[in-house]
């Protein structure tokens, strides 16, 4: 049998110099004169061991990484191709403790299959689900979604079936799907990963959302910011075209569903849901009051169902196995599994997909291994730029939508990003301030003026000029932009900085007392 | 063969693009992402005819090409590099990289050499977050980058 070698195509694997270990590994198959199939695969997710390149054995994947091009000859003396052992060895991928603590639902296939290879994403339990949900009413797809407890994973965590009912109930005949894959928050790459790694599953369930909805046509908009992930898509959605998973008749359905892909402009805004849809209609990304809702007032006007691609891609698999199978993971009202992606200063970092309910020091210290830098853990901002900074004292924070909300956070779209105790929060808050700033739409005022003036403010207050005074001002302001901003841009934004300021008070002391004790 | 000149030529390979894909909805964004994949930015002769052809005002068509970041005014450099500033980078010493990236090239970040061969810039967020600081160069994703790595990346540039 002629060996299979999978080499990452993810882009954050070729980021680390999986496209130089391809061509090495292309290079020694030739001199060795050995026929082998290299398949491009995504990633499994852990970076840390990234470019991981497996190999398909008699008795199953052999893994070996984190493999550097200059490696690879000695992995073909050491006969990798059969499993040989090597000091790179990871042996069975699955077994790998980081993966083998996970509860891949969403993610299953990620980082296993050849991401444009239908038969191979069939035969990991591809398409099962769209194949039911073409047999069945719409009213009935929406009710096990529904019953299956999924809420938004873009942040929001609002019902998706209860999204999905609002457009079925509405007349229109035009409707529409849009994916939100806008992914701008730092330390989020999940949709990254699921578009570069398992691209049918995504569109698997956008065309559920259409058969459950009545809409025809599908948009999912993304950013330019991940050509890969683009190139992916486009390729994907041609494949199921050809395959008519999408078009006039979807899987013999007798219904029509059909997507286009569309790249955003570098406007993090657009990422919030209603500026999402003015960009898709060639507008400037301002953001929309509400109401209306985009479930009637959408985009162009018309109903529109607006979900996350994690949303979405954990739709095919509620409905292969039914909504109790799903509901039966997680805790509270947060239901099913949650991809955490874990990011920034952490020696294990990488996508971590689990049942709701790990607590936070448990995804940072044992899942996650404490720093990179191997000095103490400062502070975890979870949820984005948007998001608060949770201190060490609350890593008891179990990962669910209200314990969050109890401590002033939010999980967002489950983003951890680590900093060590050479952090400045003060420096944080003003970033935050800043970055609200540079990407404001414009629209509100809180948010427009508010975050200028909240750079100005923490800037007198590193200067120490009257600090008291201007922790007053800082606050009041944030209570401003909190509850007058149209949008969570402006009203999130005082979660990074308050809770910076709740929890390092001692970082925000004046100038002449910070360098004193430094 | 007629000789055109500069600015004709614009507008009528602008026209030709509108035309291929006017009928699309919602097709303001994607023909400006055409035309600054052929011509490297978005020309100013390129604005009416886009206005015309989509029945904007000429206002309308500015507004959206300057509210979005990615839409240039003029071409950029013969290398784009566009190094992440967001928080997880920030945690991983990004500042310090951008600094080094600054000084070796002699430019701040929304410039280009006089050379014209580098164009510097910030993102906020390439979806590398689990492999920071990291950057972008011409397209190509950059993940771990320290003080070495840097250094390799202007030789390329300079190349």
């Amino acid at each position: 049998m002629k060996p299979v070698i999978y080499i990452p195509g993810d882009s954050g694997a070729l980021a680390l110099g999986a496209d130089k270990v391809a061509a090495a590994i292309s290079a020694e198959l030739k001199e060795r004169g050995i026929e082998a199939k290299i398949v491009r695969n995504g990633s499994r997710g852990a970076y840390f061991l990234e470019p991981m390149v497996e190999v398909g054995t008699d008795a199953g994947r052999v893994a070996y990484g984190p493999v550097r091009p200059s490696q690879v000859k000695s992995l073909f003396d050491a006969g990798f191709l059969t499993g040989g052992a090597h000091e790179l060895a990871l042996g069975d991928p699955e077994k790998i403790p980081f993966f083998a603590r996970q509860t891949r639902l969403t993610f299953a296939r990620c980082g296993i299959i050849d991401p444009f290879s239908l038969e191979d994403y069939e035969r990991h339990g591809g398409l099962a689900g769209l194949r039911k949900a073409a047999a069945m009413a719409p009213l009935e797809i929406v009710t096990e979604v529904t019953e299956s407890g999924l809420r938004g994973r873009g942040g929001a965590g609002f019902p998706t079936g209860i999204k999905w009912k609002t457009v079925l109930d509405t007349d229109d005949v035009r409707k529409y799907i849009v994916c939100n894959a806008d992914e701008g928050d730092s330390g989020t790459f999940a949709d990254r990963m699921i578009m570069e790694g398992d691209p049918f599953v995504l569109i698997e369930g956008m065309a559920i959302a259409g058969l459950a909805t009545g809409a025809t046509k599908g948009f999912l908009y993304t950013r330019s910011e991940y050509p890969h992930a683009i190139a992916a898509m486009r390729r994907a959605v041609e494949i199921a075209r050809r395959a008519k998973i999408l078009g006039p008749d979807v899987m013999g359905s007798g219904r029509a569903f059909d997507m286009e892909v569309r790249e955003g402009a570098g406007a993090y805004v657009c990422g919030e849901e209603t500026a999402l849809l003015d960009s898709l209609e060639g507008k400037r990304g301002m953001v929309r009051a509400k109401p209306p809702l985009p479930a009637h007032k959408g985009l162009f006007g018309k109903p529109t169902v607006i979900n996350n691609v994690i949303s979405l891609a954990s739709v095919p698999i509620i409905l292969d196995k039914g909504a109790a199978y799903y509901k039966d993971f997680g805790m509270g009202r947060s239901r099913g599994t949650i991809p955490i992606q874990i990011a920034g200063n952490i020696r294990y970092p990488g996508l971590f997909e689990t049942a709701f309910g790990l607590t936070l020091g448990e995804i940072v210290d044992d899942i996650g291994g404490g720093t990179a830098t191997g000095r103490p853990v400062k502070a975890v901002q979870v949820g984005g730029p948007l998001g608060a900074y949770f201190p060490r004292d609350l890593f008891d924070t179990p990962f669910d939508y209200e314990a969050f909300a109890a401590k002033d956070g939010l999980i967002g779209h489950a983003g951890i990003t680590v900093f060590d105790d050479s952090a400045d929060m003060l420096k944080q808050a003003r970033f935050a301030m800043e970055f609200c700033a540079i990407e404001s739409c414009g629209k509100c005022t809180p948010c427009r003026i508010g975050s200028t003036r909240g750079v100005e403010v923490l800037d007198k207050l590193a200067a120490g000029i009257a600090p008291d005074t201007q922790i007053e001002l800082v606050t009041d302001l944030c209570n401003t932009m909190k509850f007058g901003s149209l949008c969570a841009l402006g009203g999130f934004t005082p979660y990074p900085v308050m809770s910076a300021l709740t929890h390092f008070p001692e970082d925000f002391r004046p100038a002449p007392m910070r360098e004193a004790a430094e | 063969m007629v000789m055109q000149s500069a600015g004709t030529g614009i507008e009528s390979q602008v026209a030709s693009i509108v035309d291929g894909m006017r009928d699309m909805e919602g097709p303001l964004l994607p023909i400006l992402h055409e035309v600054q994949e052929e011509f490297g930015y978005v020309p100013q002769e390129a604005l009416p005819v886009i206005a015309k052809a989509l029945n904007l005002s000429r206002a309308e068509v500015y507004g959206v090409v300057s509210f979005y970041h990615d839409y240039r005014k003029e071409p950029a450099g013969r290398h784009v590099l566009k190094v992440c500033q967001a928080e997880s980078c920030q945690s991983m010493g990004s500042d310090e990289v951008a600094a080094r990236f600054k000084q070796a090239l002699g430019i701040g970040f929304h410039q280009t050499t006089p050379d014209g061969r580098v164009t510097l810039e910030p993102v906020y967020c390439l979806g590398m977050c689990a492999c920071s600081p990291a950057a972008m160069l011409d397209g190509e994703v950059i993940g771990r980058i320290d003080a070495a790595r840097v250094d390799e990346i202007i030789a390329e540039v300079r190349r």
